[in-house]
Formats: C-alpha cells, sequence, structure tokens
C-alpha cells in the first residue's frame, strides 16, 4: 500500500537523519583539547549516540507504519533495528568506561560521558516501546473500525516521534533552548493522551465486545505518551551537560529558569 | 560546611622586581583542611606559598604588598616573627631534602632550634612526628644512621615529620608528589588526609588528578591572578569560570 514509504525506510542511515556538523556546533568547546586522539574519542562518542537516536527513531516511524498504515512489512525492520541498538548501546557504554578509565575527565567532559551512558538507557527503552507498538499493530492490522481514534493515535505517534527528533538535535547542537523546548512539549503529549484515553474508555462502555481492541490501542497510547517521557529525560541529560546542573524531579519552571 | 579560616590573604600582590608575579590574590584557606594550588607553571602557584611564610624575603628584590593574616597574626607586619611565622608555617619541597643528619637529628632539629633540650622529650616527639608519618616502624632500629640513606618516598615522610615536629598550624607542601612512584604517590596523599586532622594542608600540585583526590577546595591560578576557588567536588564537574574548565580538561586556554 505505502510502498513508496516503505522504499524510504530501507534508505542508509545517514541519509535519512543527516548527522549535524559537530564541530561547527561546539559550545561546549569539545574539541579543543591539547590531545586531538581525545578530540576523536569524544566525538565519536557523540556521532554513536545520534546514530543510535537514528535507528530509534526509525523504529517509532517503522512502528507508526504498522499502526496507522498498517504496513505488515514494517514489523520486521523493528526487530531488525532493535538488534542494531542494542549493539550501539553496548558499544557506547564501553567506549565511555574506556574513556572514564583512560582520561579521567573533569567539568563538562566527564558530564558529557555521564550524560550519554544515562541516555543511552532511554533511548533503548524508546525502541522497546516501538517494538511493543508495532506488536500490537500486527495483532491490529484485521480491525477496521476507527477511523477517528487512528487519527488521534497518528497525532501521538507524530508528536512523541517529533520530541525524540528535537531531543537528538538539541544534543547535537547543545542547544538549551531547543532542550527546553522539547520538554515542554510533553504536556501536548500528556494531553492528547488523556484526550484518546477518554474516547477509547467512552467507546469500550458503548461496544463491550471490543473491549480487547479498544486496550490494544489504549496501550499503544500509553507507549507513545512514555516516549515522551523518555525524551523528556534525554533533554534533562542536555541540560545537566550545558549546565552542571541537575534538574531531574526539579520541575519544567524551575527547570526552564537560566543558571545564576 | 563552614570551615573556620586558617589563613586569609587580602589583595596580595609580589613583585620580583619590576615583574609582579601575584595579583590582588585575595583567598581563605579553611581551617583543618586540604587545599588544592592549582595552575600551569609560572602562574605563581609556589610564589604563593613563599610568601605564606615569608621565603620570599631570602630574595633580594622581592616586594609584597596586601595584607596576609594567620590566625591573628599579620605575617608581615614588622614586628612579627619569621622564626616564629615559620613555626606555625611549615613547608615541604617538591624533592625530599633530609639534613646530612640522623634520622634522629632530621626529626629533633627545629625541636632544637625551639630551645628542647631535655633528651626524654626529643625522643618522644621525634617518635610521635615518626609515627605521624607512618615511617616510625621502618626506621626505629636506625634512627642513628644518616636520613640520606632512606628511600626517596621514606625521606619525603621524613622531610614532613621534621616539618610536624614542630606543630605548625599550617603544613604547606610544593609538588610533594612528584618525585614519588605512584604506590609511593597514593600512600602519601594517605597520609595528607591523616595529617589534616591537626594540620590546615595547603597543597601545590601539577596533577589534576591528584587535586581531585586529596584536596577539599581547590584554587585555581592562572597568570598571577586567582581565577577560581572553591569546593573541589564542585570545581572539578561544573567550574565557574571557563578558564579553570580549559585548565583542568587539557583544552586550550
Amino acid at each position: 500500500m505505502i510502498s513508496g514509504l516503505h522504499v524510504l525506510f530501507a534508505r542508509p542511515l545517514l541519509l535519512t537523519l543527516p548527522i549535524p556538523n559537530l564541530q561547527a556546533m561546539d559550545r561546549l568547546h569539545l574539541s579543543q583539547h591539547i590531545s586531538r586522539q581525545f578530540n576523536n574519542e569524544i566525538e565519536d562518542v557523540r556521532r554513536q549516540v545520534l546514530a543510535m537516536g537514528g535507528l530509534v527513531e526509525e523504529q517509532i516511524a517503522a512502528a507508526m507504519h504498522v499502526l496507522i498504515e498498517r504496513d505488515a512489512g514494517a514489523g520486521a525492520q523493528i526487530r531488525e533495528r532493535e538488534q542494531q541498538v542494542n549493539a550501539a548501546e553496548l558499544a557506547i557504554d564501553e567506549q565511555c568506561a574506556f574513556i572514564l578509565a583512560r582520561r579521567q575527565p573533569a567539568a563538562s567532559d566527564l558530564r558529557l560521558v555521564l550524560a550519554v551512558m544515562k541516555m543511552l538507557g532511554d533511548l533503548e527503552r524508546i525502541g522497546d516501546e516501538a517494538k511493543r507498538i508495532a506488536r500490537i499493530g500486527e495483532r491490529l492490522l484485521d480491525d477496521e473500525g476507527g477511523v477517528d481514534v487512528t487519527a488521534s493515535l497518528g497525532d501521538l505517534g507524530r508528536c512523541s516521534r517529533d520530541m525524540l527528533r528535537g531531543a537528538l538535535d538539541a544534543f547535537a547542537r547543545l542547544d538549551e533552548h531547543l532542550a527546553l523546548d522539547v520538554m515542554k512539549r510533553d504536556r501536548k503529549l500528556d494531553a492528547l493522551y488523556k484526550e484518546l484515553n477518554a474516547t477509547l474508555v467512552a467507546r469500550m462502555q458503548q461496544k463491550p465486545e471490543q473491549i480487547p481492541v479498544e486496550l490494544d490501542r489504549l496501550w499503544c497510547a500509553r507507549s507513545f505518551e512514555r516516549i515522551g517521557d523518555r525524551c523528556k529525560n534525554l533533554c534533562e541529560f542536555v541540560l545537566y551537560l550545558l549546565r552542571g546542573k541537575d534538574v531531574r524531579h526539579s520541575g519544567l519552571a524551575k527547570a526552564g529558569e537560566s543558571p545564576a | 560546611m563552614h570551615a573556620d579560616v586558617a589563613l586569609r590573604t587580602e589583595s596580595l600582590c609580589l613583585w620580583y622586581g619590576a615583574r609582579q608575579v601575584l595579583h590582588e590574590i585575595s583567598l581563605s584557606i579553611p581551617a583543618l583542611r586540604i587545599t588544592a594550588l592549582v595552575g600551569p607553571s609560572g602562574c605563581g602557584k609556589s610564589s604563593l606559598l613563599r610568601c605564606l611564610n615569608r621565603l620570599n624575603d631570602e630574595i633580594a628584590d622581592s616586594r609584597t604588598t596586601g595584607r596576609i593574616r594567620i590566625g591573628e597574626i599579620d605575617a608581615h607586619a614588622k614586628d612579627t616573627l619569621v622564626h616564629d611565622l615559620r613555626r606555625r608555617v611549615g613547608i615541604v619541597f617538591q624533592r625530599p631534602n633530609p639534613f646530612p643528619l640522623s634520622i634522629h637529628d632530621n626529626v629533633a632539629y627545629g625541636l632544637r632550634l625551639l630551645g628542647i633540650r631535655r633528651r626524654s622529650e626529643l625522643d618522644d616527639r621525634v617518635e610521635a612526628a615518626l609515627k605521624a608519618v607512618a615511617l616510625w616502624n621502618e626506621v626505629v632500629s636506625r634512627l642513628d644512621e644518616s636520613a640520606l640513606d632512606l628511600s626517596i618516598g621514606q625521606q619525603q615522610r621524613l622531610v614532613v615529620a621534621r616539618a610536624i615536629a614542630v606543630e605548625p598550624d599550617i603544613l604547606m607542601l610544593d609538588e610533594p608528589g612528584s618525585a614519588l612512584d605512584p604506590v609511593s604517590t597514593l600512600r602519601f596523599e594517605e597520609l595528607l588526609h591523616e595529617l589534616a586532622r591537626r594540620h590546615t594542608i595547603v597543597l601545590v600540585t601539577h596533577n589534576m588528578q591528584q587535586a581531585a583526590r586529596v584536596s577539599d577546595f581547590t584554587a585555581f591560578l592562572h597568570q598571577g591572578r586567582l581565577v577560581e576557588f572553591g569546593a573541589t567536588d564542585a570545581l572539578f564537574t561544573n567550574p565557574r569560570e571557563r578558564q579553570t574548565e580549559d585548565f583542568i580538561t587539557g583544552r586550550y586556554g
């Protein structure tokens, strides 16, 4: 059906996610170490995180293809990407351990390594949510009812995917404002989720025989909402990296305060 | 955590001849804590150390302005006795410099200068000082042998014992780890923690990891100016000044 888009998915990663010029976006002067080798190691870690993020973004897109466009073929792609994501997680984690052991980084270098090690977990779990959505999407392929709710699920999916794209951009560009902006978008995603939740509950009351199907949709909505939460975490780590201040559990208003 | 201040400099400036090497250094060193002075070569950290117990007096054309307060004493006041100041503010240099005397007489040297003559008291205080630097067990059977026969690591601990035998308030160390192998360095750093229970420690070091490992507070000097002073935990994770960041992370300044 949407074969054109399907081909788009199969394109190599570098074409779908242009990796920005990291040196030009070096607000923390990460490439100005006297040791050129250290610069390379730091830049390598950043590139790998962005590449891994690109894979995860593709997993979300593929999950939406299964769920929204009812494209059964995209499910296999998610599982293939999952293996790449897992391998990337291990490789980056190991690289971070080497940097800690060999370079004993301080200040922004240390914060970069710490932030990356925490971001890896969130990225990997976003991929897991995508896989869950795709699995449910495959169960729902034959269900005809619900153009409206499918559209709402599409809104949720796009919003969560855009948040991931924004979080990765904020990390690539070391952009404080973008990170805060993405964190704010989580509210919109929560509102969409609540709205869809109410719709699905109403439908269950009207047609109890549809409860299993509506519950499946609810799980998908829940997964998109969780992806948003994880993207918010990613942005918190970007803020930590930039400011040296941990903004977790401090609320958006406080996180938005510029550092003294 | 708010520690008492053991030593305070106020707008301290130092010249060697026409060359100004310290500019308006105002620094409060917390008592019974380890404070590290770090900075690139020539930043003035050793010169600052030398101001604190007036070792710069020995340099003919040196001149200082500003103030150094050690407890209630004004270090540069005319009526301050230099030998009294140096009893309160001891110093240990980069390369261990034992006197060509016996191990016992090295440690007893300062005590004799203070007028302590009684053999039993000298012996007690030599023993206490050597125990404080964890050297006693290694040398107890050869106290009358030459200190020059000790290993470098032992010599470094011996000169610390000599410095603390007169019970200074403040013990300053100028790059004490650089002549030691890694294991001796770690032992020596462990010793610093022990000594900080009774003495305020000021440590000049080239080794960022050493400053990060052992100090409670760190002062970063650059071109004779104090760029940043703060808790070591904060300075090494999130320094306030770009210059500090560049230096501790090995970037071009």
